[in-house]
């Protein structure tokens, strides 16, 4: 631990208190009873799908395709995920799997 | 009744039990691996809980202090829960006083199960919801936990375990892709955010690509709403 225990203790305090505000903000915004602009409800059915696709490419973000090993375990183990959960729809052979391969991949192999 | 609701939402829980004990596994060791032991775990899960913020708060525990940094990061990390919030504005009415812990608990998979389950004949939908979002967070916690205490005990190399997030947000990819026969929404929160990442680098990245959606959904709804409406007849 580089932090002290109180730092610590703030720097949950902060993010707790952050990831709520961005929970209950539309709640404040749109209070129950009152109808819900449309635009907003067109937001709230096609945002979900772009969102996930940005959080994909989040964890990707540290992976380098110019330094070795070029993005290869990345790639290995997001086609089997894909390809396993499309065959199987096994959230723990997808999850538990593709964390295996990779930790593999990464660890024995590259 | 409550008794009912439990019973009735505890297997269509069960996804998220696999995936929320092994996501939350991966985090306690993680965690305990930076000298964090399980008191840390039952907290992080308890207070903040919301799994790839917690993956992050990892880095941020283990960075020079700086609540401002923790304070941006986090907003852009959960942006996206403002959009969960915006599609649960009509379902949460009927929480009562319930209300709270159901936003409070809105997480990405708690989300994609309220959105794509009905509770069976007969089941009081408050509390099904609720059981739903309380038996997730249940399941978070105690991943964390024994992930925690085993990294204690047993010592093994965890790098690479926090591709469980990867795999879980690839996962609920796939599950709303096969969902919808419209893929424009998914391809554009793709391919902005690898330009942004491409032009503004690692940094301000996700910033930018939120901007960047937004816009282009907000351009796009015309088309995307037709589409939307197409679905609705074909389905009708």
């Amino acid at each position: 631990m580089i932090l002290t225990t109180s730092q610590a203790l703030l720097t949950i305090a902060v993010i707790a208190a952050a990831t709520i505000l961005t929970r209950v903000l539309p709640f404040v915004i749109f209070p129950g009873g009152k109808k819900t602009p449309k635009f907003i409800t067109y937001l709230g059915t096609v945002l979900p799908f772009a969102i996930i696709g940005m959080l994909i490419i989040y964890c990707f973000k540290s992976v380098s395709v110019i330094v070795r090993p070029h993005g290869i375990p990345e790639l290995i183990a997001g086609v089997f995920v894909v390809a396993i959960h499309k065959w199987k729809h096994n959230l723990l052979l997808s999850i538990g799997g593709g964390t295996l391969l990779y930790m593999i991949l990464v660890q024995a192999i590259f | 009744m409550r008794r009912k609701a439990f019973k009735a939402a505890l297997p269509y829980t069960l996804p998220v039990f696999m995936g929320y004990l092994f996501l939350g596994i991966a985090f306690g060791v993680l965690l305990s691996s930076k000298g964090y032991h399980a008191g840390w775990a039952l907290l992080m899960s308890t207070t903040i809980y919301a799994g790839s913020m917690q993956f992050v708060a990892i880095d941020l525990l283990t960075s020079p202090f700086n609540l401002i940094n923790a304070l941006i990061v986090t907003l852009t990390v959960n942006a996206r829960h403002l959009f969960y919030g915006l599609s649960m504005l009509d379902k949460f009415k009927i929480s009562g006083k319930l209300k709270p812990y159901m936003i409070f608990s809105l997480t990405d998979e708690t989300y994609s199960l309220l959105c794509s389950t009905e509770p069976p004949e007969g089941i009081n939908k408050k509390w099904f919801m609720f059981f739903v979002a309380i038996l997730d967070q249940s399941y978070w916690i105690l991943g964390g936990l024994i992930g925690n205490i085993a990294g204690t005990v047993f010592t093994f190399d965890p790098t690479g375990i926090d591709f469980a997030m990867t795999a879980l947000f690839i996962v609920i990819f796939v599950e709303q892709w096969e969902g919808t026969k419209h893929h424009i929404p998914a391809l554009l929160g793709l391919g902005i955010t690898v330009i942004c990442l491409v032009v503004f680098g690692t940094e301000n990245f996700i910033i930018f690509s939120m901007i960047g959606i937004f816009l282009c959904l907000t351009l796009l709804r015309s088309r995307l709403e037709t589409d939307n409406l197409k679905v609705k007849e074909e389905t009708a």
